[in-house]
């Protein structure tokens, strides 16, 4: 009897991950209780589990246990070819993939450096890019209303975030894994009369926001649940790798997409929303107020998007015209060579950060001069940000962590990769 | 020894003046600065550079592998200075015989999770982690599947045995 009590005493969060999951102390003998959650509970937005060690309704200790996901799409990479990349990119956080798209363009046309992205195709991506940031931040508006008890707004944020994915498939025939973002331009020639349905769209979108911010802002109940909860100190959050609208709600000013534009975004007019309180409604403020940002940056793309090409002049890397084929011998060359051997990149490293909607995604891209990637390393933001679980979650109560858990926003397949 | 492209490099300079011998190189290649640190000393140069030079945020920790190359890992830190809004490389060579590196968890927290990675998909192992377990394979998984003599398709599912 004795050598129980002294057992199931023993039992931490730590070492029960894996062994003893679901032994719960004998009544009477201690009051700690170990708690599976997940890897299937619906609030985790994904296959995350987590082990919790709770006295009573207090969590005493939270470790996440990750790698459901992991599909070894790093590994993938270095046997495709530097284009066969994009596909895979789409798959790492399959609600911003035009983010994912993007920096992964953005640091091959880095390192071939001798390549000159047309000013229509940079706006474009910012469009892009920006309504990817609308439907991602929607996805997460819904499902954390709907987490926490809000029903109704899960149903008007997939309401608009359907009007995006019809824009998305418009373009590149995906509403989700679109690929459309590609080294050296963009996939397809933006479709014929795209203007009217981003500007239909664009113009009733403030609207929306408006909407979403009464039923919330002043609802009581969304209040009560979610102010003055998931406080963590900026320094500790800073510390523990977390980035994006998280530490813009603890006060620190700090947006890629600011301090180092990429892209042409230092030609758009646009503010970097900042709250101090460093809660759950502070997170929900920053991201609703980020809204209405990039719908300003997607009208001012809709105003102002320049005139020309749509793909960099750059025959060896981008494929040719269907029609050139077919009267142009050096054109068939070009075609034949990308899509069997595809193009080489020159030897070499880059860093490349771009803000995606949970914050500082970057690939760390090598090359060794060869028509495959040697190495690519992705930084995404939910792997950085996920590390604050634990300190977001300790001597908190349990009712709370569902919230706190919404407010980081990660997905798991940007965990696992 | 520092090279003379990293010379007029603020942060490389005052690296080098603080701990001299711990650079071994360096370039800067498409406008992102190098160091290639020795790896006995990696603690003490990240712990200077966190306080001394206000690169508070850790991007990341990963690495490299080259074989058939010796030394054959390189261990990269990806630093990033909020103030100075500059970002910085440092690299560790380490050979397979003895792929081992201090863990730099005491001067970010941030460094637990990739340092476990880094651990689980190249088999770098690092003193003093508080707890170097696989961290996206499963925890019985043989072999580390980012070194270049892993087969893609794994050892124990490829077709190609057959």
């Amino acid at each position: 009897m004795r050598e129980t009590t002294l057992r199931t005493d023993s039992i931490t969060a730590t070492d029960a991950t894996l062994e003893t999951v679901g032994q719960i102390a004998s009544p009477g003998t201690s009051k700690r209780m170990i708690l599976n959650m997940g890897p299937q509970h619906p609030s985790t937005h994904g296959v995350l589990r987590i082990v919790l060690e709770l006295d009573g309704e207090t969590i005493l200790k939270a470790v996440p246990d990750i790698g459901f996901l992991h599909t070894g799409i790093e590994k993938n990479c270095e046997v495709k070819t530097w284009q066969q990349v994009v596909t895979l990119t789409d798959r790492v956080d399959y609600l911003s993939n035009l983010s994912n798209n993007l920096v992964y363009a953005l640091s091959v046309e880095k390192l071939i450096a001798d390549i000159e992205i047309p000013p229509k195709a940079q706006w474009m991506r910012v469009m892009l890019a920006e309504l990817q940031r609308l439907n991602s931040h929607l996805v997460w508006l819904g499902t954390h209303a709907l987490d926490i008890g809000a029903m109704t707004m899960f149903f008007y944020c997939f309401r608009e975030r359907e009007d995006i994915l019809r824009i998305f498939e418009m373009f590149s025939g995906q509403r989700m894994m679109t690929s459309y973002i590609r080294i050296g331009g963009l996939a397809l020639e933006p479709p014929r009369g795209w203007q009217q349905v981003v500007s239909k769209f664009i113009n009733a979108f403030p609207s929306k926001v408006d909407e979403y911010e009464e039923l919330l802002n002043n609802n009581p109940i969304w209040k009560r649940r979610t102010q003055g909860v998931g406080f963590v100190p900026l320094e500790d959050l800073l510390d523990l790798g977390v980035t994006g609208p998280m530490i813009r709600a603890a006060g620190m000013k700090w947006d890629v997409r600011k301090d180092e534009p990429y892209s042409s975004y230092d030609q758009f007019e646009f503010e970097v929303p900042v709250h101090t309180e460093n809660d759950v409604f502070a997170r929900y403020r920053v991201r609703v107020e980020e809204m209405r940002q990039s719908a300003r940056i997607i009208k001012q793309a809709l105003e102002g998007m320049p005139e020309g090409a749509w793909q960099a002049a750059a025959p060896k890397i981008v494929l040719p015209e269907r029609e050139k084929m077919k009267t142009q011998m050096e054109a068939l060359i070009y075609h034949f060579k990308i899509v069997t051997e595809g193009f080489r990149v020159p030897a070499g490293e880059v860093y490349q950060a771009v803000e995606s909607p949970r914050g500082e995604i970057a690939y760390y891209v090598v090359s060794n001069g060869t028509s495959k990637p040697y190495r690519v390393f992705m930084r995404t933001p939910s792997f950085g940000n996920l590390q604050a679980l634990g300190p977001l979650l300790e001597g908190r109560l349990l009712a709370d962590s569902i919230a706190s858990l919404g407010s980081m926003d990660f997905v798991l397949g940007d965990v696992d990769r | 020894m520092l090279p003379d492209q990293l010379k007029d490099h603020a942060v490389a300079s005052a690296l080098d003046a603080a701990f001299p011998g711990a650079i071994t190189g360096g370039h800067t290649e498409r406008n992102e600065p190098t160091l290639w640190v020795a790896p006995a000393r990696i603690v003490e140069v990240c712990r200077f550079l966190k306080d001394q030079q206000r690169f508070i945020r850790l991007s990341a920790i990963t690495a490299v592998d080259w074989l058939p190359a010796d030394p054959r890992f390189e261990v990269v830190y990806l630093l990033h200075s909020l103030e100075r809004n500059q970002r910085l490389r440092l690299k560790c060579w380490l050979s397979e015989s003895e792929c081992e590196i201090d863990s730099v968890t005491g001067v970010w927290r941030t460094a637990d999770w990739y340092e476990r990675e880094v651990f689980d998909m190249f088999g770098v192992r690092f003193r003093n982690h508080p707890d170097l377990n696989r961290i996206l394979m499963p925890s019985d998984w043989e072999g580390h599947p980012l070194r270049k003599d892993y087969p893609v398709h794994g050892y124990k599912y490829s077709y190609q045995d057959e």
